[in-house]
C-alpha cells in the first residue's frame, strides 16, 4: 500500500509539473492561432476538483480499462490548471529582456526553455512538487473507488478498509499503526521542507 | 499581461500544449460532458436501457426531501467548517504574528496537520471519539455526558466539523499570517501613536487590510468543504446518522455508486460544477480587480 | 566590422506608427549614437536592427545584404540591455560563453575566448560568481563581455549606463568607448543622456517623436542645429528662444546685421523664433541693441554662473557665465549681448532657415 501510494503521489506530481510546465511555456511564450481558446479551456479546470465530476470519470476510465491501474489513478488527478496557472505566473515575471538576449545568442525556443527557464524556475518547481506530492497522497475518493483489488489500494484509502463490517469491534491498534504510517511520509515532507512547502502553497493559490 | 517577446511558429506550441489538452479533454471535458448528458437520462436498475428525460432528474432531485436535506446539511457544514477553521486560524496567525522570536518554532508546530489526509483526520477523530476506547468520550462519560455520534445528528455534524476543520486551520493560518506580514508596520504603529488600542487597531486597520486573503480563504474553504472533506466523513459517519451528515459530494458517490442511480448523480454533478463554476468565476472577477490595486 | 544601412524604416505598433522614416548609412567602425527624449522611438529602432522587432516598412541592411527577415544570432549582432539581462542561475563565464555554446564552438575554443574577454574587462576574479553576487558596474562588465566574446559585426546598446550611478557612469563611458576604438566594431548606442551622445559619438542621431531631425558629428549638431528641437535638446542649459516680436526696433536691427537674406526675410513672418545659446550671451553695459532682462534668480555652479531671467514680455532667458564675474541679484535689470553669429532662425515648423 505505501508503494502504492508513493508512485501514485510521485505520478501526479511529476506528471502534472511536466505537462503544466509545457503547456504555460507555449501559452506564454507563443502566438498562435487559438492560443486564447486553449488558454481558457485550460483554466476552466483550475477550481473543478474530480470529485465534481466523479461518476462519469469513472466510466471513461473504466471504458479505457484502466481500472486497478496507476495510469487510472493517476491522470484523471493531473486534469486540472492550477500548476499551469501558477507556472503562468511566474513565467509572467520573467523579464523580457532575457529572452531577447537569449535569442541574440542564438538560443531556439527549446533551448531558451532548456537553459533558461527551466534552471531559473527551480524553486516554484520544487515549492510545486511538495504540494502535489501530499495532494497526490492524501487521494481517498477517487482511488477508493477505482482500486477495487487490494493489490493496487493505497494506504489512506487502505485504512477505510480496515474497519470491519457490521458489528465486529475494530482492530484499533492495526489502524492506528497504518494511520500512523500513512501520516508520517507527508508530514515530514512538510516539516523538512517548510519553507518550499509555505511557498508553493502561498504562490500556487494566489 | 502579456509577453512582449514572442516565439514565431505554431507547430511547436502545439506540441507543447497537447499532453495537456489530451489530459483535459479525455479527463475534464469529456466526463463533464458526460454528467450533462447522463444527466438528461434514467437508466434502468440493470443498466440496459435509458430513456431520455429531458430536466426531468433535476426537477425530481429538486423536489426530492432528501436532497433538499443535503444541500442544507452542506451550507450547515461548510459554514461551519470554514468559520471554525478560518476564526482558530486568524486567531493563531495573529498571534504568531505578534512573536518576535519563536515564530518559526510555532509555524512549525501548526503546519503538519496540513500534511494529514482528511481521511486520516477522519480516522484520528473518530478513535478519540470512538463510544468503546475513545478518550474523549470517556472523559465526557466521566462528566456525565454520554457521547454517540452514531445515533445523535449533532454531535455527528460537531465532529466532522471538527475533524474537517482540524487540518485546515494549518493551509488559512499560513495565508493569514503572510497576510499579516505583508501589512506595513508602518501603519500599524501610526494607529498606535494615534493611540488606538490592540482591538481597536485590529478592527478598524489590520482587518480591512486583511480582507483579499480573508475573502480568498473564504471561497477556497467552501470549495474544500464541498468536495476535500469527502474523506472525512465516509470514514466518521458514511453520512449518517439518517443522512443527518449527507453532504453533496457524498450523495453524489452514495447515488451513483452505491445506489447506480446514473442519472440523478450525473445530475447532481452538474448541479455541484455550476455552483464551484460560480464561486470560481467570483473568484476570478475578484483577483482581476485585486490585480488593479 | 561592417557597414549598416537603414533605408526609410518605419515601424507601426497596430495603427499607431511610431518611426516615420529613418535613413542613414553607417560606415564600418562608426560609433552612432541615438539620443531623443523618453518615448522617441530609440529603443524600437535598436530593436528593429537587432531583429527583435518586426520591421513595418523600409529595410535594414548589414554589410550590403538586406537582413529584415533574418533572426538575430543570424544578423550577427550583439545588444547589450538597460538592465544587463545577465541569466542569474549562470556564472559570468557561462554567461559569457552561452551563445558560443550554442553555436557549438569547441570547448576549448570557448574558454580561450572568455578568458581573453575577461582579461580585457578586467573579469578574470569573477567568472565564477553569479550575477547577482556582483556590482551594477561589474555586472554592466559581464554584459559588455558577453557581447564581445562573440565576435558580432555590430555593437548594439540600449541606455548600458542608465542604472549606474553618476561617477561609475563617467567611467564606464570612457571604457566603452576606449574598447570601441581599439575593437573597431561598429556601433548604435542608444541614449537619452546629451552628454554620452556628445563624448561618445562620431556621429548622432538626434530623433525627435519618430523622426531623425538631425544626423551628424557631434560638434556639427551642436554649432548648427537643424531644427528647434535640435538646438533645445542638444547643450544644456538649453537654448533661449524667443519671437521677433519681443524686440524694439533699435534691437532687431542689430540682430538682423549678421544674419542672411533669408533669415531676414524669414523674421517677417510672425511665427518664426530666434534661438540664442545661453553661453552666446554676455551681460553688457545698457545700450539700446542689446537684449534687456529683468533677473529671476542666479545660480552660481562654482566654474560657471547660470543667470535666469526674462524678457520685458515674459520670455524665460538664461544666460551663462564665468563663475568669477560678480552675481546679479534677483529684481536686477540687466543688458544682454549676443556673441556674433550666435543667432539662429526657426521658422514655424522648426526647421532653422
Ligand atoms: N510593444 C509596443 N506596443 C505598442 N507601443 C509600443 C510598444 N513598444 C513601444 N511602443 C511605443 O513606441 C514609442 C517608442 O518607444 P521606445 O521604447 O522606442 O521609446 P524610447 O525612445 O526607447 O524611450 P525611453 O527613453 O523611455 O526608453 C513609445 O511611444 C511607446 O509607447
Ligand atoms: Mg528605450
Amino acid at each position: 500500500m505505501l508503494m502504492n501510494s508513493l508512485i501514485m503521489a510521485l505520478g501526479i506530481a511529476l506528471g502534472k509539473i511536466v505537462i503544466s510546465l509545457l503547456s504555460a511555456f507555449a501559452i506564454v511564450y507563443f502566438n498562435f492561432p487559438g492560443r486564447r481558446f486553449f488558454f481558457w479551456m485550460i483554466f476552466l479546470t483550475l477550481m473543478l476538483p474530480v470529485e465534481v465530476r466523479i461518476v462519469p470519470t469513472y466510466q471513461v476510465i473504466a471504458n479505457f480499462g484502466m481500472l486497478n491501474s496507476y495510469s487510472g489513478l493517476i491522470f484523471p488527478l493531473i486534469a486540472s490548471a492550477t500548476a499551469t496557472f501558477l507556472f503562468r505566473q511566474f513565467f509572467m515575471t520573467v523579464p523580457d529582456e532575457l529572452t531577447e538576449a537569449a535569442r541574440v545568442d542564438g538560443a531556439r525556443p527549446m533551448q531558451f526553455f532548456w537553459d533558461i527557464l527551466l534552471p531559473m524556475s527551480r524553486t516554484n518547481i520544487a515549492a510545486l512538487f511538495v504540494i502535489l506530492f501530499i495532494y497526490g497522497w492524501n487521494q481517498y475518493l477517487w482511488p477508493l473507488l477505482i482500486t477495487t483489488d487490494p493489490e493496487m489500494n493505497t494506504i489512506v484509502m487502505g485504512i477505510k478498509q480496515m474497519f470491519p463490517s457490521g458489528d465486529d469491534v475494530a482492530d484499533w491498534p492495526v489502524i492506528m499503526a497504518t494511520s500512523i504510517l500513512a501520516m508520517i511520509p507527508p508530514i515530514i515532507i512538510v516539516i523538512s521542507m517548510q519553507k518550499l512547502f509555505i511557498r508553493g502553497l502561498v504562490d500556487s493559490e494566489k | 499581461m502579456e509577453k512582449r517577446v514572442k516565439f514565431k511558429g505554431w507547430r511547436l506550441p502545439m506540441l507543447l500544449l497537447l499532453p495537456q489538452l489530451v489530459v483535459t479533454v479525455v479527463f475534464f471535458f469529456y466526463p463533464a460532458g458526460q454528467a450533462v448528458w447522463q444527466s438528461m437520462f434514467i437508466s434502468d436498475p440493470f443498466g440496459l436501457k435509458s430513456q431520455f428525460v429531458g430536466l426531468g432528474n433535476f426537477e425530481f432531485l429538486l423536489a426530492d426531501k432528501f436532497y433538499r436535506a443535503s444541500f442544507i446539511t452542506t451550507a450547515i457544514f461548510s459554514g461551519l467548517t470554514t468559520l471554525v477553521s478560518m476564526g482558530a486560524a486568524l486567531y493563531l496567525a495573529v498571534l504568531a504574528d505578534r512573536l518576535i522570536k519563536g515564530s518559526g518554532a510555532y509555524r512549525t508546530l501548526l503546519i503538519w496537520p496540513y500534511a494529514v489526509a482528511p481521511a486520516v483526520a477522519g480516522v484520528l477523530w473518530l478513535f478519540m471519539f470512538n463510544s468503546r476506547v475513545g478518550v474523549v468520550t470517556w472523559y465526557l462519560g466521566l462528566m456525565g455526558y454520554d457521547w454517540n455520534h452514531v445515533l445523535n445528528d449533532n454531535e455527528a455534524m460537531g465532529l466532522v466539523v471538527v475533524a474537517s476543520s482540524w487540518g485546515r486551520i494549518s493551509y488559512n493560518f499560513l495565508f493569514f499570517l503572510a497576510g499579516l506580514q505583508a501589512i506595513p508596520k508602518s501603519v500599524i504603529e501610526a494607529a498606535a501613536i494615534d493611540g488606538a488600542q490592540f482591538w481597536t487597531r485590529f478592527r478598524t486597520i489590520v482587518f480591512p487590510l486583511l480582507s483579499p486573503t480573508t475573502f480568498f480563504l473564504l471561497v477556497v474553504n467552501i470549495v474544500y468543504a464541498f468536495f476535500e472533506t469527502f474523506g472525512v466523513i465516509h470514514t466518521i459517519t458514511s453520512g449518517g446518522p439518517q443522512q443527518a451528515t449527507t453532504i453533496l459530494v457524498y450523495k453524489v458517490f452514495s447515488d451513483g455508486f452505491v445506489g447506480q442511480d446514473l442519472g440523478s448523480s450525473a445530475a447532481q454533478s452538474v448541479i455541484l460544477l455550476v455552483i464551484v463554476g460560480a464561486l470560481t468565476i467570483f473568484q476570478f472577477k475578484f483577483i482581476e480587480r485585486r490585480v488593479h490595486y | 566590422m561592417a557597414t549598416i544601412k537603414l533605408g526609410n524604416l518605419k515601424k507601426s505598433f497596430g495603427k499607431t506608427e511610431v518611426i516615420h522614416g529613418i535613413d542613414i548609412d553607417i560606415d564600418e567602425g562608426e560609433f552612432i549614437v541615438i539620443v531623443g527624449p523618453s518615448g522617441c522611438g530609440k529603443s524600437t529602432m535598436l530593436r528593429m536592427v537587432a531583429g527583435l522587432e518586426t520591421i513595418t516598412s523600409g529595410e535594414v541592411q548589414i554589410n550590403g545584404a538586406r537582413v529584415n527577415e533574418l533572426e538575430p544570432m543570424d544578423r550577427n549582432i550583439a545588444m547589450v540591455f538597460q538592465n544587463y539581462a545577465l541569466y542569474p542561475h549562470m556564472c559570468v563565464f557561462d554567461n559569457m560563453a552561452y551563445g558560443l555554446k550554442i553555436a557549438k564552438m569547441p570547448k576549448p575554443e570557448i574558454a580561450e575566448r572568455v578568458r581573453a574577454v575577461a582579461e580585457m574587462l578586467e573579469l578574470e576574479e569573477y567568472l565564477q560568481r553569479r550575477p547577482r553576487e556582483l556590482s551594477g558596474g561589474q555586472r554592466q562588465r559581464v554584459a559588455m563581455g558577453r557581447a564581445i566574446v562573440r565576435k558580432p559585426d555590430v555593437f548594439l546598446f540600449d541606455e548600458p549606463l542608465s542604472n549606474l550611478d553618476a561617477k561609475l557612469r563617467v567611467q564606464m563611458r570612457l571604457e566603452i568607448k576606449e574598447l570601441q576604438r581599439s575593437l573597431a566594431v561598429t556601433t548604435l548606442y542608444v541614449t537619452h543622456d546629451q552628454v554620452e551622445a556628445m563624448t561618445l559619438a562620431d556621429r548622432m542621431i538626434v530623433m525627435n517623436d519618430g523622426i531623425a531631425d538631425q544626423i551628424g558629428a557631434p560638434l556639427d549638431v551642436y554649432e548648427n542645429p537643424a531644427t528647434a528641437f535640435v538646438a533645445g535638446f542638444i547643450g544644456s542649459p538649453a537654448t533661449n528662444f524667443f519671437g521677433a516680436d519681443e524686440l524694439t526696433v533699435s534691437q532687431n536691427k542689430a540682430l538682423t546685421a549678421a544674419l542672411n537674406d533669408a533669415e531676414r526675410a524669414a523674421l517677417d513672418q510672425p511665427a518664426t523664433m530666434i534661438g540664442i545659446r545661453p553661453e552666446h550671451l554676455q551681460i553688457c553695459e545698457p545700450n539700446g541693441a542689446c537684449l534687456t532682462l529683468t533677473v529671476n534668480y542666479s545660480e552660481a555652479l562654482g566654474a560657471e554662473t547660470l543667470i535666469h531671467g526674462k524678457l520685458p514680455k515674459g520670455t524665460a532667458i538664461t544666460i551663462r557665465q564665468n563663475g568669477r564675474l560678480p552675481l546679479p541679484e534677483g529684481g536686477q535689470e540687466l543688458s544682454a549681448v549676443w556673441s556674433e553669429h550666435s543667432v539662429m532662425v526657426f521658422e514655424q515648423n522648426g526647421r532653422r532657415v
